[in-house]
């Protein structure tokens, strides 16, 4: 441990602590601006300056470790001069256009403008001329309001493995832009968002669509169907002032009637679904035999478009299932329009998602195509739905917490709504096949080990007689470990060292999803996280195969899990892709 | 079978010959941009694959550094060494020659697209001093009187080469 003083109060922190936790450990707020929580410090922007008695130099708090003796001070008429200098420089290369940014009201940059009381600028701000880039269809850049901070570029880098973004040039020329300026959308992207959920200011933001949604939503003749993912419930409050993993489903599902959708249904279900069919493959796997194991699970489309740019190899131990909001579209224009006698043509299929990849996955492949139209018309982000409840007047705290979702494809199980976390679709697929395999109506409900933000998560549990090995990873740059100890066990021929495998591509899985409310730490991912395993808890049924409309959904339409009619409709493929289309 | 060295490309041999070094990658593309004038996109793939190196890399450091290019800088990259062995054998009377007959400066290219002239530093061939090399094309003990052959006879090849295109 190392004592040093921060304006005179003295504070204790582990070797290795930088001035700035030091600092926060000792309750006092440096101001930052390109060092993010996740991530090591890039020391690029010069705010959080402090002084150090006996240096000639400031140091930059972020970036400059704690050192036993020290005395630091942290803010005094100069330092706040300095900082506000500091600001200064980086607007003079800023755009003035705060009014018509996404991140208007939430972007560290113009909070800190607000904090110094920037109230003129001297000169107009020189901006580079770059155009934006919307090719992806689901996050777009406009590298020019770049502070060039570096949290996009080490996140899709070091954090993803994905090597999409990258630094070009120097200097007042550095620009964020994938290798040989192509479109990001021909570059080896993954579309996950994480970027976007990193960057400080409007450099980085979802692709909206929410206009597609109001024009259906007046249109009579449409039927628009809705559905909330898991992680969408425990993080929305945080645009309207409430606590991450706060529960807001039933004012939600409040929210979409009055915004004159005409059926809420809940991903959840399709979750329930999607554990339906995802533990009988499991089941069929283990009854083959070594060589089809391990099993790996496919409802993060991030997570497939990486495996089918850097890993297709492993193609062949993909759960070939589709995703629960995939399910639910598909289910939407077949199962429900044929009970409610609606022309699917009519039937408009939104989903709300944390997600900015559900928006490729809605046409990724034929598959997504199977009820015979587009099985989901349009996919938004958590962000855009919050935008969307202002739009519509509507006041979290004046709608019914209450609110039941509409049948047939809304009631869930614990199962379902622990699917938004790391760990829970794991959790949810062994409280199932569990009864597949043994029977047992009361087997282990919880499992404890595979849960929580640790990027990867292994344990082994006893199914029957037989012993099973699970390991549960999230952000794609902890998979390759994993899958390279399956492949070289494979490889001699011996039994994979894990039977199931689960991968979700942001950290913490959905519920740090690159469309979830801004402004995310790991402190805020597991406040999420608890939220959903509250609501499990909540659960009287906590199963998926014992929700009794999981069961109608079989007795009445698909037979049983895998049948030809589930294969047809459920199920997808996979393909090897280049990672880059130029 | 193993690949004999006339099957590897001009990539696997420099990967090869820097494949020791601490971070190849320099070294490779510091060649391709000596031979080509610049780093094709192909060239740019082929590096990822061999050193396993992503492309965002590369292209992170070909743009940071001014001296690699990403555009053809002309059809003949005319590059006049100015190492230690070919400045004391008369280096910069040939960069002087070529900027005269041509008409442009170092680090410029002809108006007709067809010659970019630039000075390289060493090229590792310092016995045949003063060196030039033209894309592929090496030209020892050079004399500036020789120059306006040199420009001829490129010229010549790309006459052939467009009246053949053409046919
Ligand atoms: S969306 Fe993901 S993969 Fe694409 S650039 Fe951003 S971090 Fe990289
Ligand atoms: S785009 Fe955003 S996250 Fe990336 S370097 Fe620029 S300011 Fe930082
Ligand atoms: S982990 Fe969830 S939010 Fe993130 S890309 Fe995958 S599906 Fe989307
Ligand atoms: S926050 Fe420390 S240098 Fe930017
Ligand atoms: S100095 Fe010219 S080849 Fe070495």
């Amino acid at each position: 441990m190392i004592n040093l003083k921060i304006n005179n109060i003295d504070v204790r922190v582990p070797e290795g602590a930088t001035i700035l936790e030091a600092a926060n450990k000792a309750g006092l707020w440096i101001p930052t601006l390109c060092k993010h929580p996740d991530l090591g410090p890039t020391a690029a922007c010069g705010i959080c300056v402090v002084k150090i008695k006996g240096a000639k130099n400031m140091v930059r708090a972020c970036a400059s470790p704690a050192e036993e003796g020290m005395e630091v001070t942290t803010h005094d008429p100069e330092l706040v001069r300095v900082r506000r200098t500091t600001l200064e420089m980086i607007l003079s290369n800023h755009p003035n256009e705060c009014l018509t940014c996404a991140r208007n009201g939430t972007c560290e940059l113009q909070d800190l403008a607000e904090e110094f009381s920037v109230r003129e600028r001297l000169l107009p701000p020189i901006v580079p001329d770059i155009s934006t880039d919307d090719s992806t269809r689901t996050i777009v850049l406009d590298p020019r309001k770049c502070i060039k901070c570096g949290r996009c570029v080490t996140v899709c880098q070091q954090k993803q493995d994905v090597w999409a973004l990258s630094f070009l040039e120097r200097g007042l020329e550095t620009r964020i832009a994938p290798a040989g300026d192509i479109g990001l959308g021909d570059s080896p992207c993954i579309r996950c968002g994480q970027c976007s959920a990193h960057c400080p200011v409007g450099a980085i933001y979802e692709y909206d669509e929410t206009a597609r949604i109001w024009e259906a939503l007046q249109y009579p003749k449409k039927y628009c169907v809705v559905q909330i993912a898991p992680a969408v419930r425990v993080s929305l409050g945080e645009a309207f002032g409430r606590e991450p993993g706060e529960n807001l489903t039933g004012q939600i599902y409040s929210a979409l009637r009055r915004m004159g959708f005409d059926a809420v249904f809940d991903t959840n279900f399709g979750a329930d679904v999607t554990i339906m069919e995802e533990a009988a493959e499991f089941v069929e796997r283990i009854k083959q035999g070594n060589g089809s194991l391990p099993l790996i699970t496919t409802c993060c489309p991030s997570w497939v478009d990486f495996m089918e740019k850097y890993h297709s190899d492993m193609m062949e131990h993909f759960s070939s299932c589709k995703s629960p909001h995939a399910i639910i579209g598909t289910l939407s224009k077949t199962y429900y329009a044929d009970k409610m006698g609606l022309d699917p043509k009519d039937v408009f299929t939104v989903s709300i998602m944390p997600c900015t990849s559900k928006k490729y996955e809605i046409t990724r492949s034929s598959s997504m195509f199977a009820s015979g139209l587009q099985d989901v018309d349009v996919s938004i982000t958590t962000r855009e739905f919050s935008r969307m409840v202002r739009q519509d007047g509507l006041i979290i705290e004046q709608l019914n917490a209450d609110e039941k979702p509409d049948s047939i494809l809304g009631e869930y199980s614990g199962a379902g709504t622990i699917f938004g976390a790391s760990g829970g679709v794991m959790e949810a697929a062994l409280r199932t096949a569990q009864y597949q395999i043994t029977g047992d109506e009361n087997a282990e409900l919880e499992f404890k080990e595979i849960r929580g933000l640790q990027g990867v998560k292994v344990m082994e549990t006893k199914v029957g007689d037989k012993n099973i090995r699970v390991a549960v990873a999230h952000g794609l740059g902890n998979v390759e470990t994993v899958l390279n100890e399956v492949r070289a066990a494979l490889r001699q021929g011996q039994e994979s060292p894990y039977h199931f495998v689960e991968v979700m591509a942001c950290p913490g899985g959905c519920v740090g999803g690159g469309g979830q409310a801004w402004k995310v730490d790991n402190k805020i991912r597991e406040k999420r996280i608890e939220g959903l395993y509250r609501d499990d808890r909540k659960q009287r049924i906590r199963r998926s195969y014992q929700n009794t409309s999981i069961r109608r959904l079989y007795e009445d339409f698909l037979n049983e899990p895998l049948s030809a009619k589930a294969k047809e409709l459920l199920h997808t493929s996979y393909t090897a892709r280049p990672q880059y289309q130029r | 079978m193993a690949k004999t060295k006339q099957q590897l490309s001009p990539i696997e041999i420099a990967a090869k010959k820097y494949a020791r070094y601490r971070d190849p990658l320099i070294m490779v593309l510091h060649e391709i941009q000596t031979t080509r004038g610049y780093i094709p996109r192909e060239a740019a793939f082929e590096i990822a694959k061999l050193l396993n190196v992503p492309l965002a890399r590369i292209y992170e450091v070909i743009t940071f550094y001014n001296y690699f290019r990403l555009k053809s800088p002309g059809k003949a990259v005319i590059s006049v060494c100015t190492g230690t062995a070919c400045h004391l054998k008369g280096a910069d009377k040939l960069v002087k020659e070529f900027s005269e007959e041509l008409d442009i400066e170092p680090g410029q290219t002809t108006d007709d697209g067809l010659f970019h002239l630039q000075s390289v530093r060493c090229v590792g061939c310092c016995g045949l001093a003063p060196v030039v090399v033209i894309n592929e094309k090496t030209y020892g003990k050079l004399q500036p009187s020789q120059v306006p052959h040199v420009i001829a006879e490129w010229k010549e090849k790309f006459e052939t080469e467009t009246a053949d295109a053409a046919s």
